[in-house]
Parts: structure tokens; C-alpha cells; sequence
């Protein structure tokens, strides 16, 4: 279908640390004791696209990341994982790879994207409106349900800038505004052109960006090429297609068609001017043909298109970019959205893997996860939580809401809520976590009570 | 039809009075009623109105009667009428004709053509339209149309008939029977012109011989044939009825008849035939396409009795099954694919859109297209377009100007030159299908453009219906000139195409009025033309196009408005057709149970799976032609009747080979 894709892992988030390390990108991080990488992999392979670029920022973290994708997906992808440098951005990401793309479409995909939605219909919409960018927008995350707002959300749901404002025209096929996080706090500047056009500008603010984006190649390039301070695709480069798409500069291939015609008779241009318009006034034209016939009909704008696909309601999308984030997916995967997972679910509704060993009276709730290899004591109780692979967890320990990496061993009586716990982390008896961050390798004293902090080695 | 309308001066709006008045020619004994008053009985689009065989036609046609000498001389004044004498004639209706005169010629014409357009004439004729109408009329009138004729004249005088043929055209009838090419019309064509060529026995004798041997084969076959295409069944019921007196007297003349009329190769049979349209309420076969189907389609359930035939679907799930299938459907080129997905979500629609967009895309997929290794060019394209069309098909059913242009191409395939290498194939069919675009559909635009505004004068009010972008040309073009005209815009729900018609004119600064189709008749009042676009024209005259035209034309019609049908030649269509039943599309039925922006109204919301509810949104609807005045097509303004002319004289010749 002449689609490439580039899936943009990206390197150590400064966002998620102290999750992430060199060793465990972004990529990397488990959801469901599965790199989040392999739910953007499966949704590709899904939809039959089985040729991607990963690229990676940093050269060790894309050894890591090649070299996961290398086992898992040995016989099934083509992979290439390209390395780049770190903080050039996405849209750096894309200059350094350029020269890789051939093909009329690109679809860039966040690698860090744990969803459900269908590719094609994005490359389809992409297609039928024969758009510059295509956009797919999902309904943001109501910050978590309930319980876990109670315990989880409470202080992080201050952080500013999770909001898009999104100005959508009637039909809600194009994309008229964007704006992100910062600018949303002091005001709204519509461009008066686009909105006289359009008519009418919806302006929501619960869709989310998903980051994944159709972009005509030729297109893509030239803006990269000719803005060579853009650094980043949803905060530079989609807003300048968006602002610019009544007034296209040179970017639209009709430009180069007209030049390639530019020899041919003029009987045949008009005759082509003539198909055109028949084409075009076969059908309720779109406001940007509106546009493009200035009123006196003789010269033409040029413009182009930014469309949206917008995801139904029943479709899970979210991604992977805070820690509240990584709790609420890794909660979703083994709940609401557990068809993700791709792990079949018992009777109880949870998943214990059959290596791992429970203790007498202990006690494993719905939507819970227990990695091979796991052991736990007696009169333990798991709610609401995932643990990963090769766990040694002694009695009495409540685990809620929260998310165990492998390796780790919790001491007898500990109570851990709405905490995140890297991989081989040690705590000690009855320690207490409320709301925690625990990085990798970090010894939680004995008897330790937590709330809220970030616990890592320095 | 045209007699009933002349005398009245309907370009003059002076004389048309506005209220309810019978008018004066309705109450002249004279002249046929144009729209019979007892009318009630006949439903308007499916039902061909009740033909004339009042006196007031035989008045008229008795006198002709020894005028007409032979058929030879009816021929020619046939061919004048539909090579264009209509268009050439600055004068909108031509001189008044007796109905007997114009529809005689016309019917001679037809039937004493050469063979194989006796088809057309014989099919044409049973919808009582136009020359129909006569010849239903005409067995009483005192002369008769040839194939009224061989039923009339007892079985005895016959024996000879079939096989005496001393004229050129009986020859070739023959030659083509022995070949085994022969069709049941050339055979009937004997029969009808046996009459005057009694002469050649001898020759005859041995072929009613040999024929009678052939007898038990060619009724054995006659059976397996019956079942076949709708147009073919509908000669073979003439003859059918013919036969019981023959058999009585002369077995060898009812074989040689029943064999002319059933024996025609299979082969012969299955090119001219249409294949039969899928019936959508055969389950079994609904199966079966379903499983070869890569579009998801749903069934919708509560279908309206009548269209059950037709393939109706769920439309809302549609489109998102197709696109997020958009990685899969790998044996699908892109260009297609976006034209079907365009299709399908309406972003393109109308005839000829459609048909460019379809041609577009082709261009592109033969472009990329690579011979496999061990298939030949000309057979692998042939199927991969195959594969396209059924595609396209699954997105949207082709409307007709499509098919002819899928036909088109198809035979440019086929006609290849083995010689050629891929490349030089691949361009020739590139400028083929450039050369379609350009001479079928936008020159012809233009040649249709510059007909039609001769028809429009200052001071004209214009009625047209929905969107055609033939007539949106015509408006615009005659606004550049500088004619004073006045548009008036009817539009229907739920498409509402007008308003695009609307905002366009408007823009450009015509003056214009936007009604629905509700207040037509109020507003008839004070048109003098109307122009209408067309999806097809078939080759009985009837003017397929969207739902509202037939009844717009009716009423224009019953106004005394001429109508203008504004066609290209590349939309004829070969088939009959006699009602919109038969064969329709059906659109998202969703769409008229919800009125857009009027949530106060959503009455019928969820209601689309009630058990005793069934909705029903028709795309097209057919015309008869005796509501259109004139097709204005890129041959010139013809009347409807001469539409089976141009289908069979530029088409076979120039567009297919």
C-alpha cells in the first residue's frame, strides 16, 4: 500500500525515571511483564505491516532495544533499528533516517503507544483525503477510575500540560488548531484565515494526541528540510502544517504537476482544469477547495489537508509517558483492556503463571498478574497489580495497585499501595509504600514507612 | 408525443395562465389527451402510461396509411429523425407531425433496420412508449408492424414465408443462420419479410427440410435457453405466441421458427446477453459472494418487499471495516483502493466523477502493474482489472457510464497487439484511457454544452434537478454568453446535491430559486425548460438518473415544459429497462430516517431494526422517454427514440473496436 513506518522508541525519558535506566529504556519498560515496544509491534503486525524502522535515541539503549526485538520478533518482522543521537528530537529522529524513506506515505508510530486501534484506518483516512498529515486522536484518559484516583492520583494530578486543544471543523475530518499544554494556559489565538474558511471551529479539549501520525513523505521532508529548527513532530511540525495549510508554500505536488505540464499543449491543461472540476464538483466540496477558488475563480491557493481520525469510543489508546501513565496502563492491560495482553485470563479473571507458588491463605484478586517463577508467602493478598518474573515475596505482604518488576524481594509484612518497584529492588521487613517510585536495585530499609517519594540510588 | 405537445406554444410564457384551468387543448376532441385524466391508476415511474389507442390516434394514422409505400422509403425518413434532425432544427419542436406519422417512422424504422436491430425494435416496443405505442395501435390502424404482422396471417400462407429471401437482407439473415451466427431476430426478420419474397422455393424447401430434422434438437435446446437474459426472453415470448398456429398446419415452419428464435450459439447468446444481475434474495448465491466478498457486508434486515433483489447493507460498518482492512488488502493497488474508500464515504459521486476517478485510478494500477512470471500481459490485466472492478463493485455498485468504460478497456486489453512489448502496452493503454476521459466525457461535455445553450434564451426560466455537472456547465456557460435567465434549483432529501448545484451558481451570480421537490409542482408554473442530467440512458429511451427525475420530468411534462436530458454518448446503455425496479441501487436507508440538524424530528431514531419497519432509500429511478422532450448528448439533440441508434452505430464502431 506504500506505507513505510517508523516507530519512535525513544531513549531514557527524563519523565519516567526513576523507571527507566540505560538498560531499561522507555522501549523496554514492562507492561503486563511485556515491553511496552511489543504492543506498538503486535498492533503493526496486526495490520499486516511487517517492514518498520525502530528508531532508537542512544546508542545503548537502541543495542538493547535491537537486540530484544532480535529475539522476540526473529522470524516474524523486519526490523531495522537505527540509532540516533539523543535529544534531536522527533523530528530529528526523522531527518537522521531520511534517506531510508522511500515510500508515498510514512506512518510514525510512538513506540511507547499501548493501543488497539486499527493502523489502517488512519492510512485509509490518510488516503481517501489524500491529506498532508493525518492525525489519530483518541478520547484522553479520565485521569484513572475511582479507587485509584483515591490513592494514586491525588498529587499528580496538578501536572499542567496533559491538555491538547484541538479545533476540529464540523465534519470532524480535518484539523483546523492544535495546541499543547504550555501554550493552553494563557490563551487561544485562532487564525482568522482558517476559521473564515472553515466556517466553524470545534474546539475540544478530551481528545489526546496519540502520536501516531500519517505524513506524505515528500511533504514531511521538505518541511524538515527547509525548518531546520524544528525539533520536535506533534510540537513543531504539525502545528506549522496546521497553520499553514491555506497557504501552502510550494510544499503541495500539484506545484511539480503543473511544472511537468508546463510543456503540453494548453488544450490539454484546460482539459485537465476541466477533470478536475468535474472531480471536485461531483461532491460537496471540502472548505479547503472552497478556499482554493479565490472568489473570482482565476487564480488558484494553494492549500492542503490535516486530517484527523479520531478513534471510536471503544477503542483503548493511551501512551506510555508519565509514571501516572505507566500505572493506569499496566492497570488497564490486566483490566478493562485485557485483550492487549495477549495472555488468556482465568476463571478469577487474573493471571497466575503455573511456576509461580503461592503460599497458603494467599489470596490473588481479579485483574492481577503473577510472573513464572514468582513466590509468595502465606496470608499475602495481591489486588489490582502486577508482579513480574522470579518475585520473593514473604507473608503477610499486601501488594495494591501497584506494579512489581522481577527480581524483587519483599520482606515479610510489607504493605505496598499505588507503587511502582523496579527490578531487584529488596525491601525489608514491613516497609510501607504508599504512592513510592522504587529504581532498580534499591534496598527500602526495614520497618521504612513511604509516601509519595521516589526512591532511587543516586 | 411530440404532436401533443406542438401546437401549444410553450415557449411563450404569455400564454400560460397560472391557477387551475383546464387547458383548452384538453378539451379538443381531436387530440390525445397528453396525460390521460383516469391516470390514477397508473403509478408513475414503474408502470409505462396507458398508450393511445384511442381513435384519436387511428384518425390520424388511417390517412397516412397508403402514403407510406413500402418500407424502404419509411426507412430513410427513420434515419433522418435519428441521425439529428431535431438537433439541426433551431426551432425547439419541430413542425407539427400526425402522432401516426412521427411514431410510424420511428417504429419502421426500427423494425425494417437490418437484423440485428430488430431486437431493440422488438424489445423497445413492448414498453408502450413512443413507436410502442403505434405499433400496439397499428394492427387496427390498417398497417402493421412486421412482427404483428407474422402473427396475424394464418399458419398456411407462413409455410413458405420463413425461408423465402430473395433480398439482400434475407440472404444475410440466411447466410448467418447457416452459419450458425444467426440471432432469433434475423430469424423473425424472415418471416416478416417472407411476405413479399415468395419467389425462391427450392432453396427454401431444402432448408425447411434440413430444418425439420433439426427440429427435436433445436426444442430440446429451446428449453435450456429460455432461461436466459432478460431481453433475449422477451423476443422468444413473441414467437411463443406465435407458434401454436404454425404447429397445427406445418411442423417444419413451427421448428424452423422456434429453432430461428432459440437456436442462436450459445456463444453468440452469452456476448450479446448481459450476465444476469446477482438476485440479492437468493440466499444461497448472497453466501457465496459474501465469502469472496473483502468488504465486510452486512445484511441489512429489514429490506422493503419489492427491492429484496437487491443488494442492501448495513452502511454505517462499512466504511470502518474497509479501512482498517487497509494494510491487508494487499492484491488491491492503492489508486483503486482510495477510489473505492472514496466512493464509499461519498466523496465522490455522480456518473461521471466516478467514472474518472475509476479511469484514474486504473491508469495508475496499469502503470505499477508487472507481468508475474509465466502469464501473459494481456490475461493477467485482464483479470487484475477484474479483480479492481469487483472491488469497486463491493464499495459501491457500478452505475452504468462505468460499466461501459470498464468495457472499453477491456476490449483495449484484449485488442493488444501480441507484438508489443509490456511497456509499449502499458503506454498505448495509458493514452487509451486519456483518450476516453478527453473525447468521451469532457469534449463531449463541451459539444453537449454548446447545443444546449442554443435552447436557452433571454428571459428563460431553467428548472433543473439536483446536481449534474453536464447542466451546471450548460448554466454556466450560457451566464458567459450573457443570456438573461433565471435557475430554479429543486432539490431532494437526503442527498440535498442541489445546494452544491446552488452555492456554485450563485457564487458565479446567476439568479437563483432553491425548492424541494415537495413545492414542484407549484413552481412548474413558470418554467419554460428544464434540464436534467442523467446516469444513463437505455436504449428504449428511458432515462435512468437520480430518484426525483422521473417524477420531475412527469411533471414538467404534464405542464407542456420541454425537457432536456443532458447526456453523454458514453452513458448509452444497451439494456432495456421498464421500470426502476428490476435493477436499482439501494442507498443507506439511515440516512432518511435522520434529518440532519433537526434533532426535534429524530422520530425513527433505534428504529431501524423494528420488526414491522422498513425503510427504503432509492438512488435511481427511470424515465420514460415519452416525458423527454430531447437528449442533448454529444451527436447532437436527439429525440429519445434515437437513442438504440447511436448506441449501436458509435458504439460498435468506434468506441469498442
Amino acid at each position: 500500500m506504500d506505507f513505510q513506518v517508523v516507530v519512535l522508541a525513544g531513549g531514557v525519558s527524563k519523565k519516567l525515571l526513576p523507571l527507566v535506566s540505560k538498560e531499561i529504556p522507555n522501549a523496554l519498560l514492562p507492561v503486563a511483564n511485556r515491553p511496552v515496544i511489543s504492543y506498538v509491534l503486535e498492533l503493526l503486525e496486526l495490520s499486516n505491516l511487517k517492514d518498520l524502522i525502530v528508531v532508537v535515541e542512544g546508542e545503548d539503549a537502541a543495542l538493547n532495544v535491537g537486540g530484544w526485538i532480535s529475539a522476540a520478533y526473529a522470524d516474524r518482522l523486519h526490523v531495522e533499528v537505527a540509532a540516533v543521537p539523543e535529544d534531536v528530537g522527533t523530528a530529528g529522529a526523522i531527518r537522521a533516517i531520511a534517506h531510508h524513506l522511500t515510500a508515498k506515505d510514512i506512518l510514525v508510530v510512538s513506540g511507547d503507544l499501548v493501543s488497539d486501534v486499527p493502523l489502517g484506518a488512519v492510512a485509509a483516512t490518510h488516503r481517501r483525503h489524500d491529506a498532508v498529515v493525518t492525525a489519530m486522536l483518541c478520547s484522553a484518559p479520565v485521569s484513572g477510575p475511582s479507587e485509584s484516583g483515591s490513592s494514586g492520583g491525588k498529587d499528580k494530578t496538578k501536572k499542567p500540560g496533559r491538555y491538547n486543544l484541538i479545533g476540529l471543523d464540523p465534519t470532524q475530518q480535518f484539523l483546523l488548531h492544535i495546541a499543547t499544554g504550555a501554550e493552553v494556559e494563557k490563551d487561544l489565538r485562532v487564525q482568522k484565515s482558517i476559521l473564515r474558511a472553515a466556517g466553524e471551529i470545534e474546539i475540544r479539549a478530551d481528545l489526546m494526541d496519540a502520536h501516531l501520525y500519517a505524513f506524505k513523505r515528500s511533504i514531511l521532508q521538505e518541511v524538515l528540510d527547509q525548518k531546520g529548527t524544528f525539533h520536535s513532530l506533534k510540537h513543531d511540525v504539525l502545528p506549522y502544517l496546521v497553520r499553514s495549510q491555506l497557504k501552502s508554500e510550494a510544499l503541495l505536488n500539484g506545484v511539480a504537476q503543473v511544472e511537468e505540464n508546463g510543456t503540453e499543449k494548453i488544450i490539454a491543461q484546460s482539459n485537465q482544469q476541466m477533470l478536475s472540476q468535474i472531480l471536485a464538483n461531483a461532491s460537496e466540496r471540502t472548505f479547503h477547495q472552497r478556499y482554493a477558488l479565490s472568489p473570482n475563480g482565476t487564480s488558484f491557493r494553494k492549500t492542503h489537508k490535516c486530517c484527523v481520525y479520531i478513534a471510536g469510543s471503544n477503542r483503548y489508546c493511551a501512551r506510555l509517558n508519565s509514571i501516572q501513565a505507566y500505572s493506569d496502563i499496566n492497570r488497564d492491560v490486566i483490566g478493562e483492556a485485557n485483550h492487549l495482553s495477549g495472555y488468556s485470563f482465568s476463571a478469577q479473571n487474573n493471571i497466575i503463571h503455573p511456576s509461580a507458588e503461592l503460599g497458603a491463605k494467599t489470596t490473588v484478586g481479579p485483574h492481577c498478574m503473577l510472573g513464572e517463577g514468582s513466590q509468595m508467602g502465606d496470608k499475602c493478598s495481591v489486588k489490582r497489580s502486577v508482579i513480574g518474573r522470579h518475585c520473593r515475596i514473604g507473608a503477610n505482604v499486601k501488594v495494591v495497585n501497584s506494579i512489581v518488576m522481577n527480581h524483587v524481594t519483599i520482606g515479610d509484612g510489607c504493605s505496598i499501595q499505588g507503587s511502582v518497584i523496579c527490578s531487584n529492588v529488596q525491601l525489608q521487613e514491613r516497609a510501607v509504600l504508599k504512592d513510592c517510585q522504587v529504581g532498580a536495585g534499591f534496598v527500602v530499609a526495614a520497618g521504612s514507612e513511604c509516601k509519595g517519594e521516589v526512591l532511587a540510588k543516586k | 408525443m411530440d404532436t401533443r405537445r406542438a401546437p401549444r406554444a410553450v415557449i411563450d410564457p404569455k400564454v400560460r395562465k397560472v391557477g387551475f384551468f383546464a387547458p383548452p387543448e384538453l378539451s379538443q376532441p381531436g387530440l390525445p389527451d397528453p396525460i390521460p385524466l383516469p391516470s390514477s391508476s397508473l403509478s408513475p415511474v414503474m408502470i409505462p402510461p396507458p398508450r393511445h389507442s384511442s381513435e384519436n390516434l387511428l384518425h390520424h394514422a388511417r390517412p397516412l396509411a397508403p402514403t407510406v409505400p413500402g418500407a424502404s422509403s419509411v426507412s430513410i425518413e427513420g434515419s433522418v429523425v435519428a441521425g439529428g434532425s431535431y438537433g439541426s432544427s433551431s426551432e425547439l419542436f419541430p413542425a407539427p407531425m400526425s402522432p401516426a406519422s412521427s411514431s410510424y417512422s420511428s417504429s419502421r424504422f426500427v423494425g425494417g433496420g437490418d437484423g440485428d436491430y430488430c431486437l431493440n425494435g422488438a424489445a423497445v416496443a413492448s414498453p408502450g412508449r413512443g413507436g410502442g405505442k403505434a405499433a400496439t395501435s397499428f394492427p387496427r390502424g390498417g398497417f402493421e408492424s412486421p412482427a404483428a404482422k407474422a402473427s396475424s396471417v394464418p399458419a398456411s400462407g407462413l409455410t413458405t414465408v420463413s425461408v423465402v429471401n430473395d433480398s439482400s437482407l434475407g440472404i444475410r439473415g440466411r447466410e448467418k443462420a447457416d452459419n450458425g451466427g444467426g440471432s432469433a431476430l434475423e430469424a423473425k426478420d424472415q418471416a416478416t419479410n417472407s411476405k413479399q419474397k415468395k419467389d425462391k422455393t427450392t432453396k427454401a424447401e431444402r432448408r425447411a427440410l434440413q430444418e425439420a430434422q433439426r427440429a427435436a434438437k433445436a426444442a430440446a435446446k429451446a428449453e435450456g435457453n429460455k432461461a436466459s437474459g432478460t431481453v433475449t426472453s422477451g423476443t422468444a415470448k413473441p414467437a411463443k405466441a406465435i407458434k401454436p398456429p404454425h404447429k397445427v398446419d406445418n411442423s417444419s415452419v413451427a421448428a424452423s421458427e422456434k429453432k430461428g428464435c432459440d437456436r442462436p450459439p450459445e456463444k453468440d447468446r452469452k456476448k450479446d446477453v448481459p450476465q444476469p444481475r446477482m438476485q440479492y434474495d437468493d440466499e444461497s448465491r448472497v453466501e457465496k459472494a459474501k465469502r469472496r466478498a473483502v468488504v465486510k457486508q452486512t445484511e441489512a434486515r429489514n429490506r422493503v418487499e419489492l427491492f429484496r433483489h437487491l443488494p442492501q447493507y448495513e452502511h454505517g460498518s462499512l466504511l470502518p471495516d474497509l479501512e482498517a482492512k487497509f494494510f491487508q488488502l494487499d492484491t488491491v493497488h492503492p489508486a483503486v483502493y482510495k477510489a473505492g474508500l472514496q466512493y464509499l464515504s461519498g466523496n465522490i459521486s455522480g456518473s461521471n466523477a466516478r467514472c474518472i476517478a475509476m479511469l484514474q485510478a486504473f491508469q495508475d494500477a496499469i502503470r505499477d502493474y508487472r507481468v508475474p512470471p509465466e502469464k501473459t500481459f494481456v490475461r493477467d490485466l485482464t483479470a487484475k482489472i477484474s479483480s479492481y472492478v469487483s472491488f469497486l463493485i463491493e464499495c459501491r455498485p457500478l452505475c452504468i457510464s462505468m460499466g461501459n468504460a470498464i468495457k472499453f478497456l477491456k476490449t483495449r486489453i484484449a485488442k493488444l497487439p501480441l507484438t508489443l512489448s509490456e511497456s509499449e502496452s502499458k503506454a498505448s493503454l495509458h493514452s487509451d484511457i486519456e483518450r476516453f476521459i478527453n473525447e468521451k466525457i469532457i469534449l463531449a461535455d463541451k459539444v453537449i454544452v454548446k447545443h444546449a445553450v442554443t435552447k436557452i434564451r433571454d428571459g428563460d426560466v431553467l428548472l433543473t434537478y439536483g446536481l449534474s455537472s453536464a447542466v451546471e456547465m450548460i448554466l454556466l456557460h450560457a451566464h458567459k454568453l450573457g443570456k438573461q435567465f433565471r435557475v430554479i434549483i429543486v432539490d431532494s432529501r437526503p442527498q440535498l446535491r442541489g445546494k452544491i448545484l446552488l452555492r456554485r451558481l450563485v457564487e458565479k451570480g446567476l439568479s437563483c430559486t432553491y425548492t424541494q421537490i415537495n413545492a414542484l409542482s407549484y413552481i412548474m408554473h413558470e418554467v419554460t425548460r428544464v434540464f436534467l442530467g442523467a446516469s444513463s440512458v437505455l436504449s428504449n429511451g428511458t432515462v435512468y438518473s437520480g430518484v426525483g427525475t422521473a417524477c420531475v420530468a412527469m411533471i414538467a411534462h404534464s405542464f407542456r415544459v420541454p425537457v432536456l436530458v443532458c447526456c453523454e454518448a458514453y452513458k448509452f446503455s444497451e439494456r432495456v429497462q421498464l421500470d426502476s425496479i428490476c435493477s436499482n441501487e439501494l442507498g443507506d436507508p439511515e440516512v432518511i430516517s435522520k434529518v440532519l440538524g433537526r434533532e426535534d424530528v429524530n422520530y425513527l431514531d433505534g428504529w431501524a431494526n423494528t420488526e414491522n419497519l422498513q425503510l427504503l432509500n432509492l438512488i435511481y429511478d427511470a424515465t420514460p422517454s415519452d416525458y423527454i422532450s430531447m437528449i442533448v448528448t454529444d451527436y447532437g439533440m436527439v429525440p429519445p427514440t434515437s437513442v438504440p441508434v447511436i448506441v449501436r452505430e458509435y458504439r460498435r464502431e468506434q468506441l469498442w473496436i
